[in-house]
């Protein structure tokens, strides 16, 4: 039996809602780090699945797989970023040793 | 020599370019020799471009390039040699060359030495210009270009506040009468077509315009004449210059820069001809100025401040000879003043050199004896300023007088005698004062000290010419100078004929008919006789004490006072005027001070408003800025899909 396309639809969504609490909920650094890769991979899904019904419907060309092609830039972006992000922190926290975002705000006015 | 005429002043000016360029790191001492030098450069080529006239060249015009060529109005810059002109140019460059050797003395101590021989030449220049243009554009350049001078050199000292004070308001008189000029030119200009003045004169005659508007002409100009010569109402400023070099006051406040009114006025003749209302109005400002002047100088203490209203005295004889109809008469006033103003102003420099730069003659006294070159100088200038014959002073004083009681003025010939009897009480008491009696000061009278020859020849040079340079004018109205001056100054040319007048002939016209001798001296004898009853009244006054004048003062006190307070003029001034202005000024800064920086203000206080309420959005906290990007997103999302779905209408 076919999953339907919302399932996916509503996965993602759901996954990128998770993580975008996330971001502004946790205090810790990392893990802010970590929901924002979870915001990614939300969008991630949500590409893939499009990309693959897209094809099964056939209303291009069948053999047209841009969606999953474009993930795959996601990934690299992703991976980047988090490299930086987490060079970020441990910059930070050398000159503090703290990662809680709340403690951080002397950039204040 | 007449084609050469424009090196006249052209000498001056290059005395004064290399003199304000090199003169006060590299020539210093030099500059006094090279603007000297100058200065007689120009003399000779005017002795040679008056021989030219004299030798028959009535009127020659000698173009330069072309000044201002707009649409209609076209200046050309341009000379008029004619013997009006010539004769100035004589008088400016021998005077200014006297006073320059003279000045190289009294300012030797000076530190702004270089720069006072800058200002002198170009002021020199100036002069020049104005005496040679052949139109009133020209004859303006120079006009506000000695006024320029005028308040460079009297402010010469201008780390003092007097000086300071004194140039800026010698500047702004002269700037209204400046305004007179200026109305005259252009009306000129709109009634004739043309500013220049052979173009003008030719059109007055054949068509004169309506009398009113040759009427506002010729008050404007005199308006200009006014503040320039020092006459009522516009004469103040005079006697506060003398808080400029003495060599400044002899030169441009006795000799030359306040003669360009008179200058003016008479080579406007044909203009004030054919308004004879006006002209009447000229002579008697003059007559008024002359009398009014003559009685602050009776009770004034500082030397020069009894010289400079002698000044503005002796430019009211002028201006009345004017006013009667007499033109070279006037002329002749200014040449012999030039030269006894110019030597009393020199003489009482050298007095106030000798004794220490003082110049309160209640402390002087028997400098005679100290100082005996500048003494008898002076005696020979005095003699000659209250017309005592044969002096030059005596020939023009009395051809002015003679002229005003034929031509039917004899209100004004009056004021003029009497005026001529205070003239010679004045001069008698400066004198007195200063040379004779008691030495007041003893401390002062032990350093006195006679001038140096640099200074006491020019003196003696004077002195010759006060003595002798009115027998130019001999006989009374046929002498050289008429004779010389009539075809310039025409005043039996068509224009005359304008007046509607039988009696008043213009007394130029005299000559047709030879001196009347027994005229003359019966005129002469009475103001003659005035004069001396004026020189024993001073003699009397202050050699005998009888009545003594501290007694006098006492007794007349209230009249006293007026008079030593110059009539109150300048506190009138002061509030009518300088106080309007001043609370203008007032209310100008006010306004820039509070609305026009006001606006300025507020607007960065607006930004800076502005900027600390968007500063709050920079919490410094991460999670405050990740909510706002998450809200954002938000935004986004919900616009999106609502456009995409058609639930958002654009």
């Amino acid at each position: 039996m076919t999953v339907p396309l919302g399932a996916f639809v509503a996965v993602s969504a759901a996954l990128f809602f998770i993580g975008a609490a996330g971001v502004l909920v946790r205090r810790n650094a990392v893990v802010i780090l970590m929901c924002v890769e979870l915001m990614l991979n939300a969008s991630n899904l949500a590409l893939v699945s499009f990309s693959r019904r897209a094809g099964q419907l056939g209303a291009g060309n069948p053999l047209d797989q841009r969606g999953s092609v474009f993930v795959i830039f996601v990934f690299v972006i992703a991976a980047a970023e988090v490299a930086v992000g987490l060079a970020i922190i441990l910059a930070a926290y050398r000159n503090r040793p703290t990662v809680n975002v709340d403690e951080i705000h002397e950039m204040k006015g | 020599m007449i084609q050469d005429v424009w090196l006249v002043p052209a000498f001056p000016l290059a005395a004064f370019l290399v003199n304000v360029l090199f003169g006060r790191r590299w020539l210093r001492r030099w500059t006094g020799p090279i603007a000297s030098a100058a200065i007689a450069a120009s003399a000779i080529v005017a002795i040679g471009v008056f021989l030219d006239v004299r030798a028959g060249a009535e009127r020659t015009i000698v173009p330069l390039y072309t000044f201002i060529s707009v649409g209609d109005f076209h200046a050309e810059a341009a000379a008029l040699v004619d013997p009006l002109s010539s004769a100035m140019l004589l008088v400016v460059t021998v005077i200014s060359f006297l006073i320059h050797v003279y000045a190289i003395g009294y300012m030797a101590h000076d530190r702004g030495f270089w720069r006072f021989f800058s200002w002198f030449p170009l002021f020199v220049f100036a002069m020049l210009i104005l005496v040679l243009g052949d139109n009133y554009l020209v004859m303006f350049v120079g006009w506000e270009g000695v006024g320029l001078c005028s308040y460079l050199l009297i402010g010469f000292w201008f780390e003092r506040p007097e000086p300071a004070g004194a140039a800026k308001k010698a500047f702004v008189m002269n700037r209204i009468g400046d305004w007179g000029f200026t109305i005259g030119m252009i009306t000129t200009f709109l009634v004739f077509g043309s500013m220049n003045f052979v173009d003008v004169f030719d059109r007055v005659a054949k068509d004169p315009p309506a009398q009113g508007v040759l009427g506002l002409i010729c008050v404007a100009f005199f308006l200009g004449a006014t503040g320039k010569s020092a006459q009522l109402p516009l004469y103040s400023w005079l006697p506060d210059a003398m808080e400029g070099p003495t060599p400044v006051s002899a030169l441009i406040h006795a000799a030359t820069m306040v003669t360009a009114g008179v200058y003016l006025v008479a080579r406007s003749t044909p203009l004030f001809a054919a308004a004879g209302p006006v002209l009447a109005g000229v002579g008697a400002v003059g007559a008024l100025t002359a009398i009014f002047a003559a009685t602050i100088a009776l009770v004034q203490f500082d030397i020069k401040r009894v010289m400079a209203y002698s000044t503005v005295s002796q430019l009211g004889y002028m201006f009345l000879a004017l006013g009667v109809g007499a033109p070279i008469a006037a002329m002749f006033h200014l040449i012999t003043h030039a030269f006894f103003k110019a030597l009393l102003f020199l003489g009482s420099g050298s007095v106030i050199h000798g004794v220490g730069d003082v110049q309160d003659m209640r402390r002087m006294g028997g400098l005679r004896s100290k100082m005996p070159l500048t003494y008898w100088t002076m005696v020979v200038a005095g003699a000659a300023l209250a017309a005592l014959p044969p002096l030059a002073g005596f020939w023009s004083k009395d051809e002015i007088l003679g002229s005003a009681f034929k031509d039917g003025y004899p209100l004004l010939w009056a004021v003029g005698v009497f005026t001529g009897g205070l003239t010679a009480f004045y001069i008698t008491r400066a004198i007195w004062l200063t040379f004779h009696g008691r030495p007041r000061d003893p401390h002062l009278f032990d350093h006195a000290h006679e001038s140096p020859r640099v200074m006491t020849v020019p003196l003696l040079a004077l002195a010759v010419g006060s003595a002798l340079v009115g027998f130019i004018g001999f006989p009374p109205d046929n002498g050289f100078l008429h004779a010389f001056l009539r075809p310039a100054i025409e005043t039996c040319a068509p224009a005359a004929r304008l007046l509607n007048t039988t009696a008043n002939g213009l007394s130029g016209c005299a000559a047709e008919s030879g001196t009347d001798w027994l005229g003359f001296l019966a005129l002469a004898a009475i103001s003659t006789a005035i004069g001396v009853v004026g020189i024993l009244f001073g003699l009397s006054m202050y050699a005998r004490g009888r009545p003594d004048p501290a007694a006098v003062a006492r007794a007349a006190r209230p009249y006293y006072d007026v008079l030593v307070n110059k009539y109150y003029v300048d506190e009138l001034y002061d509030r009518r005027f300088v106080d309007v202005a001043r609370s203008f000024a007032g209310a100008a800064w006010a306004f820039d001070i509070h609305i026009i920086d006001g606006l300025v203000n507020r607007l960065g206080w607006a930004v800076r408003l502005g900027g600390r309420g968007l500063r709050r959005a920079q919490t410094g906290v991460v999670g405050n800025y990740a909510l706002s990007i998450v809200a954002g997103l938000l935004v986004i999302l919900v616009a999106y899909g609502g456009y995409a779905t058609g639930w958002l209408r654009r």
